[in-house]
């Protein structure tokens, strides 16, 4: 047991505060969190016990549904109404608070407690000025006293946001979204709690600005010596930002103890599988199926298996059938198959009185991609990147410059001719929870695209849809299923098996797996290298995620404000990154410099 | 605003050779590891093969079948519906055999409700009423579902200009009472004499689509720039196949539980214009019609104008709850797993 690691344990108390030090200030023991749902009790907690001492940082690691960010809610009393403790303390500071009044909850929030939410845009009340939402906190804690303006001030100008006077007169829309996470960090730590729980804190925001918050939230909370309890999904900002990890996996804590150690020696084979497949760790292009195989007997067993051998052969049996059936070219690995010419896109802002500023959303960008490759464009939100997707697929016109798709110039084709190169240019979007029609069985789902184009009668339909479930690792029992009943990587490889459908050449992926767990995410990226492998398609992969890019791009284009910064092999942007942004965006990507 | 403006009072950690190794805790913290056989490993992102299959239908179908509001509503549409098919079968006599011998005369055997003043057997016309109420009621709502339909879902999904027309037209009929327009237009010499079902039907189409409209134009909008519509014309649809084939089933919640709530208001409504002599012609059985004429005699014989009025407001209201058990179980937020 964690709980153990008590006052007895601790050899060497800091300095800073004698005494109090070697008692936990949070203990959760025995922790089970019960749900009362329509399908009756889920018990989405169960057995957990974490201990959090004065000063120290833990973080909370799991997958979504793992239980982690309800096992930080119940320290603060904020279960949603239906949620329950159902067995099990929560001792904070020495004092029980498992069934404490709300009185007494109450009375913790703030000056003890301090919470950090996840989403920046939703909670922060848009009526109220930024200063108002300050001062809120200091008032139910009664900190406001006669110089509440200046302390609010002060407040924000902790949390780093510059000219704090005048921001705190500024409602939440006139700030970024890096800067209201600030703003929630300033009320999260306005009334000097000792322990600060942050619940995913910078999930939402680009990732050099999660790391200046980050930077800034450690810097803080040493300064201040608050204990931090910080749930994330990324096992390398845990390890990076965290003395002590612990792992939760279904409710149940799996693993815990101190965060390199746990990196660098995972014991519990899930964790061993986090620790595998977590992006920002790994370091080298997927390999496909038979290279990884032949890798696999030297490199034991730390390889992650996705899927058993016998499928993969299965697979590619398939693959081969397939290949016989289509209509395929002999495929010329090396040539180039998309090329991006000086592509520029303006939009049209609307301004007041029917005035319109030009926006430029991509700015004079060239690229081009060879058969078979994969090429990811990198940058943050805002960059133009899925402009630019948008375009390749014909489905927004450009301003200027040109796409040629296997020598043909794209903008122009119309009727037939556009058609055609639907059949042959592919995307699969972010949201999987949005890209699948959810009135469509999967079986209409991957069907539509051979109907649309006529290929085949209902008989041989039927016979494609199942190849292409098959080849997408999915129980052909699945057809009759509807989206809602599918995870978001199942869903992820239906729209894969869809975009397959028409034997496509080019497949546009526009940030195909952002929004997937991590284990979800390699499946998904190691079932796309393999098709890759064995259809010898080309990926345009959108995403921004250098990690992810790591993983399965050949090439790397850089884009900041709309225009290119960088292009290279993903070797070369990896090891020698030429421009200041991209060197940014590397030392950015948590956990990279752990060096494991 | 940008992100930069929040370094000034900190040096950015970027470009600067910090290295963030990880913390190291001073303290003794214990390496735990739970036991496999308490958390035992599922495979990545397995899939469920167990239950039956849901649509959005059939899943609104297993919620329905548990809510009392619904079945309600339902077994009592259903009786209404069968009582407008086939009158005969609930009352055996004539609604228009009427004596003056009975006039006004209360409830005996054989005519539970009483007469009317002109000797007409209340229970036979109250039955027999329904089939005008119904049919004006159906009819109206598969009209105003076709127009303001097809109006919303064009505005919604094209945009543009064909949006600002189509919403402008809609806003000047919405600002027209359906009532006051239904008796303008049934004031007019080619209706006035050619009073019947479908005059009304007509009228009451007439001024009653804009709340169609109004709901398929944004349920449209919300769907339109759905991904999977993007995927689809992706895959070569056209523009106009995608509205058809994903846009408005996706559309149809929001439209059915309106559409379900209206047809009851412009059963309402019918009555109301046949109360004013406005709406069906005195030769047709309705129960608007039946209000009316009791209407004189409300003090000396109430019964008479009561059970038309029980009649027309028990329908009336299991369409409404019809419509609200709907609304609970085709949500789309509930939906989601």
């Amino acid at each position: 047991m964690i709980g153990l690691s008590g006052s007895n344990m601790n050899k060497s108390p800091r300095p800073a505060a004698p005494g109090i030090d070697d008692v936990p200030l949070l203990e959760i023991r025995d922790l089970a969190i019960t749900f009362d749902t329509q399908g009756g009790e889920v018990h989405a907690v169960r057995n957990a016990h974490l201990t959090v001492m004065p000063g120290e940082t833990v973080a909370i690691v799991g997958e979504s549904g793992s239980g982690k960010s309800t096992t930080a809610l119940a320290a603060i009393g904020l279960l949603p109404s239906n949620g329950r403790v159902s067995g099990g303390q929560i001792i904070f500071d020495g004092e029980d608070i498992t069934h404490a009044s709300e009185k007494r909850i109450i009375e913790l929030r703030g000056n003890s407690i301090g919470m950090v939410p996840q989403d920046p845009m939703s909670n922060l009340n848009p009526v109220w000025k930024i200063g108002f939402q300050v001062k809120e906190t200091l008032k139910a804690n009664g900190l406001a006293g006669s110089n509440s303006k200046e302390r609010v001030a002060e407040v924000l100008a902790e949390a780093g946001l510059p000219d704090a006077a005048v921001r705190a007169k500024q409602y939440p829309h006139e700030f970024s979204g890096g800067m209201r996470q600030r703003a929630l960090i300033a009320i999260g730590l306005a009334c000097r709690p000792r322990l600060l729980i942050a619940d995913e804190p910078t999930s939402a925001l680009d990732v050099t600005v999660q790391g200046q918050i980050l930077d800034h939230l450690d810097r803080m909370t040493t300064e201040l010596n608050t204990a931090v309890l910080l749930i994330t999904h990324d096992l390398g900002l845990a390890a990076e930002r965290a003395e002590k990890l612990v792992v939760m996996y279904k409710g149940q804590v799996v693993e815990s103890g101190p965060a390199l150690e746990i990196l660098r020696n995972p014991r519990h084979p899930y964790t061993q599988r986090l620790v595998n497949s977590a992006p920002s760790l790994a370091s080298k292009r997927l390999q496909s199926g038979k290279a990884r195989e032949a890798l696999a007997a030297a490199a034991a067993a730390t390889t992650v298996e996705v899927r058993e051998p016998a499928d993969v052969r299965k697979m590619e049996a398939v693959a081969h059938e397939g290949e016989l059936s289509s209509h395929k070219k002999p495929a010329g690995r090396g040539e180039t198959i998309l090329e991006i010419k000086n592509l520029t896109k303006v939009f049209k802002l609307r301004g007041s009185l029917g005035k319109s500023t030009d926006f430029k959303a991509v700015d004079n960008v060239s690229f081009s991609v060879k058969r078979g490759t994969t090429m990811a464009i990198v940058g943050e939100s805002g960059s133009g990147k899925s402009t630019v997707a948008q375009m390749a697929l014909s489905l927004l016109a450009p301003t200027e410059g040109s796409i040629l798709f296997d020598g043909v110039e794209v903008n122009t084709l119309k009727g037939k001719a556009l058609f055609d190169f639907r059949r042959r240019v592919q995307p699969i979007f972010q949201d999987p929870y949005g890209s699948l029609d959810p009135m469509f069985n999967i079986y209409r789902t991957i069907e539509e695209p051979l109907k649309i184009h006529k290929i085949g009668n209902a008989k041989s339909r039927e016979k494609k849809v199942r190849e292409l479930l098959d080849q997408v690792s999915m129980p052909s029992s699945t057809m009759q299923r509807f989206p809602n009943e599918l995870s978001g990587g199942q869903r992820q490889r239906i729209a894969i098996a869809r975009a397959l459908a028409l034997n496509p050449d080019v497949i546009i992926c526009d940030e195909a797996v952002s929004a997937l767990d991590v284990l979800v995410q390699a499946q998904v990226l190691n079932l796309l290298n393999e098709l890759q492998e064995e259809l010898g398609l080309t990926y345009l992969f959108i995403t921004h995620d250098l990690a992810v890019v790591r993983q399965i791009a050949d090439d790397v284009s850089v884009m900041q404000h709309g225009r290119l910064v960088e292009q290279a092999t993903t070797d070369e942007v990896f090891n020698n990154p030429q421009q200041q942004y991209t060197q940014d965006l590397l030392s950015a990507i948590p956990g990279a410099q752990l060096l494991i | 605003m940008s992100e930069n403006l929040s370094n000034k009072n900190e040096p950015s950690n970027l470009g600067s050779k910090s290295l963030r190794l990880g913390k190291t805790s001073t303290r003794v913290i214990e390496h735990y590891v739970a036991p496999l056989e308490e958390t035992p490993l599922a495979a990545v992102d397995k899939v469920e093969e167990g239950g039956a299959p849901l649509s959005l239908w059939a899943e609104a179908w297993r919620n329905l079948r548990k809510q009392p509001l619904f079945i309600i509503s339902a077994l009592l549409i259903v009786l209404v519906v069968v009582v407008a098919i086939f009158p005969q079968w609930f009352a055996s006599v004539s609604p228009t055999s009427c004596t003056l011998n009975d006039s006004a005369e209360g409830p005996r055997p054989g005519h539970p409700l009483g007469f009317t003043l002109q000797g007409c057997d209340v229970y036979a016309r109250m039955i027999h009423g329904t089939r005008a109420s119904l049919t004006v009621g159906i009819f109206t709502t598969i009209g105003v579902l076709i127009i303001g339909g097809i109006m919303g879902a064009l505005a919604g999904y094209y945009g543009g200009w064909l949006d600002n027309i189509l919403a402008r037209l809609t806003d000047v009929f919405f600002a027209l009472p359906l009532i006051l327009g239904a008796i303008i237009i049934n004031q007019l010499p080619l209706f006035r004499d050619n009073k019947s079902v479908w005059t009304v039907v007509i009228a009451l189409v007439t001024f009653g689509w804009p709340q169609i409209a109004r709901i398929t134009r944004g349920a449209v909008i919300e769907n339109r720039s759905s991904d999977y519509v993007t995927a689809s014309k992706a895959l070569g649809l056209s523009p106009f196949g995608a509205l058809v084939k994903h846009v408005l089933p996706n559309s149809l919640a929001p439209i059915i539980v309106v559409a379900s709530i209206s047809l009851g208001t412009f059963i309402v409504a019918e009555a109301t214009l046949s109360f004013l002599g406005l709406g069906l012609p005195p030769g047709v059985m309705s129960w608007g019609n039946d209000i009316s004429d009791a209407q004189p005699q409300v003090r000396n014989n109430p019964a008479v104008l009561l059970w038309p009025a029980a009649a027309l407001s028990v329908t009336v209201l299991s369409f409404i709850m019809l419509g609200d058990a709907l609304r609970d179980a085709l949500d789309p937020k509930a939906r989601k797993r």
